[in-house]
């Protein structure tokens, strides 16, 4: 939860410099080039994945278990399968998996934070309903909505969507109460400027910056999200590789197979780092105020 | 303020009403039956429409739901469809080993992630900072089973310090109550260590940022230890979020611990009782979580008020 | 703000210090030292009590410590008395008249009686295949004396002794008048029983911990325990049975002395357990413990269509099944019939088509026998440890043969209740979900209730064929074991042709206990017994 922002002038604006090229940009921004190149990396496989790699179903138990070598670059899970294969396609599913998560829970965090700030009913109202989602352990909703529908890819995200909107809706609607208080927009309130008008050109660009920010950790979550409710059985269908519910899955094989799990959780472990990269970088640059919020 | 407090206290009750009824359903909407998993694997469908109708289950559901909230009123959650036993009984069984981990997770995490933050906030922007916050991120970028079964084989399996699982109440010991949760702790605090210090380094900027910090630093005044206590006094509503978003994501984080260090507490039981569709326990436990969340919730709030007179309601 | 009260923090700390250190220090210890426990982790938790209600293993594990059975088969499958003292036979085969034996006691110390046995036959009969078709040949039940009744039959029913001392669930025991007067709908709340072991209740967790103390009155009978026969001697005075859901964490919990005995180990760590010092693994009994079945839905298109049914043996390989499942091939055996093979029954009736596995000629073959894509709706238990992975290779076999596949993903609770459905998949129901059952119920054909074709009355899927249950019926009543094996062959080779399921192969599950510890484990196949071990 972000403290309050100080007072006004602590910040001197941005003197006049020579334009950047793409070297001093990245040496002076090591996080978010670092981050987003690792980014681009584990999006780039995701999406050359039946060309790099080969079938992530295919099963052949008499190949069960095996190290890694010239044929399974991986090796093999119990089901005999490529990890290779499951890993490279589990790019796809895990990387929609956090986007989807990060993009729907902002979207819709910040619609409400936003009304919730202007309209005091709605933000009555909202609250309560918000405190109520915050009331329900979200690993149950998860596994609830899961077994009230068709299981697939889209209810696991929608599950792990609904209980971040609260903490989204809670931050861009701070935001937005502290924005209310500063002088400029009182001065466009008293100026005869309309709520609308007033939510899209003033406050609306002033919480994107801490939005997109919290974006990136939600994204990171999820993907951890989405490993613990394949760990219980509830999450994405076992069948469709993700980075998750591959370790999930094998984690009885942990000590007897350990490439089957360390291999993809190295996967992770690099895509959350990477996430992580570009939000601290992403937060230092476009606010340097964001810094002591966040 | 006085109102505000009084009007927040009784909207939770419309909160809880919406809790209970929304998870009511639910349940009895979601497939499965619970006649179906109690009957066993050779039962008839025969035996599974008895056993049902002996359970109650094949009533309307507006008639279930009526009969709940009446035995609510006089303070009786119900009975368990599988075990027979009252549900404030099997509640009452395992609320101290999810308080112990659960007030033990979120010591761990701050111990580790304050200094990690201070640090990095001591050397913003360089290359310290990103090192140390990348540690933080690393035990948050391992999923907690996989930590738990490192820490398992490590530390109990080949070192033979630390038991493999289980949970040993306090009244038996203090130091095996103790040793019982340390890997479970670890392998569950590490997963907050990157919010907590994020949080940490945030509020640290926050006062090294101060014109009167910034004054004192260049005629070489500022201590570490004046530092640390502007800190500590700016950390207030940082350290009051970390607290209830630490309860909000407990819950479901220490579910598997839970299970990968067999402790016998509340998230191993609802997950259990959802799976098994006992709709008693699942029922009476959301009620407890959401009166704890939201009371939590409350406080929160309230003391933000307290703590920034800006935020006005 | 000023300083810190730094002495005020000192005292504060050294204050706590004290407080912890006194709590340690007048912290009550555990129980006296001398008394033995045995802390086991089963397959599942003890969730109810009652074992005449419900057909779970761990009721039924549950209700052979806390109560006694009149018959138990032995190692052989050959019924031996057990409560009952002496027994006899009416050359007709009519009458059967049984007396108890000696110093049977119920815990809350009456004396067990007719009273008590006729009315917990009833009940457990009302619920259990194999029980309802013993008393559907049974004219009436009479007690003659406190100790000594009779049954009587309609008509010369072969199985009475073997269905009494039956090892699979519901196992027949025996209750006090009270409870067995209770509903079999309805479950009793009591455990109060006549066996070897006394149920703690008040120290019962459900979901975690389930607790049993030796009955220092039990008497025993005089020979060795063999399966659910012989002397049930409570060798320890205390038994845990400690329910642990993740199976790594309770091999290691084995591996560090922190329990005696793990039920389920999952096989692929058996090198580890082998490894370990103080631990042995153990097969138990002599034929193999589960076997799995891909079970059909012969309601519904299109496995309402016999020859679309049998095109489904063609794409199924037990190899792939077990060596996923269980991996070491020394615990596995494809078994092309549908009585346990290794049972005194196994036969070869119909394994032709069994074992016709021809992944190339499947796509022709449903084409040839009227499959025209309909979709088949698959119902996948993802968290189940066995069941999952069992379905995972059969959904591959069925994709490569082409057919259309709705795979509809939910946790096991949902599947439980789904294939209760009747109606058509599209509407709620099924065409295909997978489960295992035990080896021991498959080795006898009337409690083998899955290889049954009752219709409407049967099992989930509804396999519907008269011949098949008159066989069933006919071998109840058969007199010599050649006989038995011939009707039990015919069975199966019509059973097979109707598809009831089909098998995907079937598996031993050992026991791995700490041998430097425990002692005396009676190996029994389908259900696990605890009494006869003993701890150093």
């Amino acid at each position: 939860m972000p403290s309050s922002i100080p007072a006004s002038g602590t910040e001197a604006p941005a003197a006049e410099a020579p334009p950047q090229g793409p070297w001093t940009f990245a040496r002076r921004n090591p996080t978010i080039v670092i981050g987003g190149l690792l980014m681009l990396v584990l999006v780039g496989i995701a999406l050359a994945a039946p060309w790099i790699a080969g079938d992530p179903l295919k099963l052949a138990p008499v190949n069960r278990l095996r190290p890694p070598s010239e044929r399974f670059w991986f090796g093999t899970d119990q089901f005999g399968r490529d990890v290779y294969a499951r890993t490279v396609h589990g790019a796809r599913v895990s990387l929609v998996v956090g986007f989807s998560v990060a993009i729907a829970a902002s979207l819709i965090g910040l619609a409400i934070g936003l009304l919730c700030g202007f309209y005091r009913t709605v933000d009555a109202i909202a609250m309560r309903i918000m405190d109520g989602i915050m009331a329900i352990p979200s690993i149950l909703l998860a596994i609830a909505l899961i077994t009230l529908t068709r299981p697939g890819l889209w209810v696991v995200i929608a599950a792990i969507v609904i209980p971040e909107i609260p903490r989204i809706v809670r931050l861009t609607r701070s935001v937005v109460l502290t924005l209310r208080a500063q002088p400029f927009i009182e001065a466009a309130i008293a100026g005869g400027t309309r709520t609308p008008r007033l939510l899209l050109r003033h406050i609306l660009p002033n919480t994107l910056a801490p939005l997109i920010v919290q974006s990136t950790y939600i994204a990171a979550s999820a993907i951890l999200t989405e490993a613990g409710l394949s760990f219980l059985g509830v999450g994405v269908p076992p069948e469709i590789p993700s980075w998750g519910n591959i370790i999930a899955q094998g984690r009885s094989f942990f000590l007897i197979a350990p490439w089957s799990i360390l291999i993809p959780g190295a996967f992770l472990a690099v895509m959350v780092l990477g996430v992580n990269m570009l939000g601290d970088g992403l937060r230092d640059r476009l606010d340097p105020r964001l810094a002591r919020r966040m | 303020m006085f109102a505000y407090v009084i009007g927040r206290l009784l909207a939770t009750i419309p909160v809880m009403a919406v809790v209970a009824v929304f998870v009511f359903f639910l349940l009895r909407i979601a497939p499965g039956d619970p006649a179906a998993i109690i009957a066993g694997d050779d039962a008839t469908t025969q035996d599974i429409e008895n056993i049902r109708a002996k359970l109650g289950l094949d009533r309307p559901m507006l008639e279930q739901f009526a009969l709940w909230c009446w035995r609510l009123m006089q303070g009786d959650l119900g009975i368990s469809i599988f075990s027979n036993l009252p549900v404030t009984q099997l509640i009452a069984q395992r609320l101290e080993p999810t308080l112990a981990l659960t007030v033990s997770t979120l010591l761990v995490a701050v111990v580790l992630a304050v200094p990690m933050g201070v640090l990095a906030a001591w050397k913003a922007r360089s290359l310290a900072d990103r090192v140390v916050m990348g540690f933080a991120v690393m035990g948050f970028a391992v999923p907690v089973f996989l930590a738990g079964y490192i820490l398992i084989y490590v530390f109990s399996i080949k070192l033979g310090w630390l038991p493999v699982q289980g949970y040993r109440p306090i009244a038996q010991g203090l130091w095996p109550f103790v040793e019982g949760l340390i890997l479970p702790s670890i392998a569950l605090g590490t997963t907050y260590c990157a919010l907590i210090a994020r949080i940490t380094r945030a509020s640290m900027l926050e006062v090294l940022s101060q014109d009167y910090i910034r004054t004192a630093e260049s005629k070489g005044l500022a201590t570490p230890r004046v530092l640390l206590l502007h800190a500590l006094k700016n950390s207030a509503v940082p350290i009051v979020t970390v607290i209830g978003i630490g309860i909000a994501l407990l819950i479901s984080g220490v579910v598997i611990t839970e299970t990968v260090f067999n402790i016998p507490g509340l998230g191993r039981l609802t997950v259990d009782a959802v799976l098994k569709r006992d709709y008693p326990i699942v029922q009476g436990l959301i009620l407890v979580f959401a009166a704890g969340k939201v009371l939590v919730n409350l406080m929160i709030d309230i003391s933000y008020a307290f703590l920034d007179p800006r935020i006005r309601y | 703000m000023t300083r810190p009260n730094r002495s005020g923090l000192r005292a504060l700390a050294l204050a706590c210090g004290v407080a912890l250190a006194a709590t340690a220090a007048v912290a009550p210890r555990e129980a006296v030292a001398q008394e033995k426990v045995l802390r086991a982790v089963m397959h599942a938790d003890v969730r109810t009590l009652d074992p005449h209600w419900t057909t779970q293993t761990i009721a039924g594990i549950h209700g052979l410590l806390v109560y006694d059975t009149l018959f138990g088969v032995d190692d052989d499958f050959v019924p031996q008395p057990q409560m009952v003292g002496k027994y006899d036979i009416s050359p007709d085969k009519l009458t059967y008249t049984m007396t108890l034996r000696d110093g049977l006691r119920w815990h809350d110390g009456t004396a067990v009686t007719t009273r008590d046995i006729i009315p917990s036959i009833r009940r457990w009969g009302a619920r259990d295949p194999a029980g309802q078709r013993l008393l559907l040949f049974t004219d009436r039940i009479e007690a003659v004396d406190e100790k000594t009744f009779k049954i009587i039959l309609k008509e010369p029913y072969g199985q009475v002794l073997a269905t009494l001392g039956k090892t699979s669930t519901s196992v027949p025991v025996m209750m006090r008048e009270k409870e067995a007067m209770v509903d079999p709908n309805t479950q009793v709340t009591e455990a109060i029983g006549s066996g070897p072991f006394r149920f703690a209740k008040d120290q019962w967790v459900p979901g975690s911990k389930t607790v049993y103390l030796k009955n220092a009155d039990y008497v025993p009978r005089s020979e060795p325990a063999r399966t659910l026969s012989g002397g049930k001697i409570p060798g320890v005075d205390r038994i845990e049975l400690i329910w642990m859901s993740d199976p790594q964490t309770a091999m290691q919990a084995l591996v560090n002395g922190e329990i005696d005995f793990l039920e389920v180990p999952q096989i692929d760590f058996l090198p580890i357990l082998e490894r370990s010092r103080g631990i042995s693994v153990v097969k138990t009994g002599k034929i193999d413990s589960t076997f799995g079945m891909i079970r059909l839905n012969h309601l519904h298109p299109p496995f309402d269509n016999p020859k679309i049914r049998q095109a489904m043996y063609k794409i199924i390989n037990q190899e792939d099944f077990l060596r996923t499942v269980v991996g070491n091939p020394a615990f596995y055996k494809v078994c092309h019939g549908l009585i346990t093979c290794g049972s005194p029954l196994e036969n070869k009736g119909g394994s032709a088509m069994l074992a016709g596995h021809d992944p190339k000629g499947a796509a022709t073959a449903f084409r040839a026998a009227g499959y025209k894509g309909e979709p088949i709706t698959i119902l996948h238990a993802t968290d189940h440890v066995t069941i999952n992975p069992l379905t995972q290779v059969m959904i591959q076999a069925m994709r490569e043969a082409g057919l259309n596949l709705d795979i509809q993903a939910m946790d096991w609770g949902s599947v439980v209740q789904r294939r209760a459905k009747k109606e058509p998949p599209a509407q709620g129901g099924w065409n295909i979900f997978v489960t295992t059952s035990s080896g021991t119920s498959g080795a006898n054909p009337i409690i083998h209730t899955w290889i049954g074709a009752a219709c409407d009355r049967g099992l989930f899927g509804w396999p519907c064929d008269p011949e098949v249950e008159k066989l069933r019926s006919a071998w109840g009543f058969a007199q010599t074991d050649a006989e038995r094996l011939k009707i039990a062959t015919d069975l199966q080779t019509r059973a097979i042709e109707n598809v009831v399921y089909i098998p995907t192969g079937q598996w031993m599950q050992p026991i791995a206990y700490r041998s430097d510890r425990i002692s005396g484990i009676v190996p029994i196949t389908g259900i696990t017994a605890l009494w006869g071990i003993t701890k150093r």
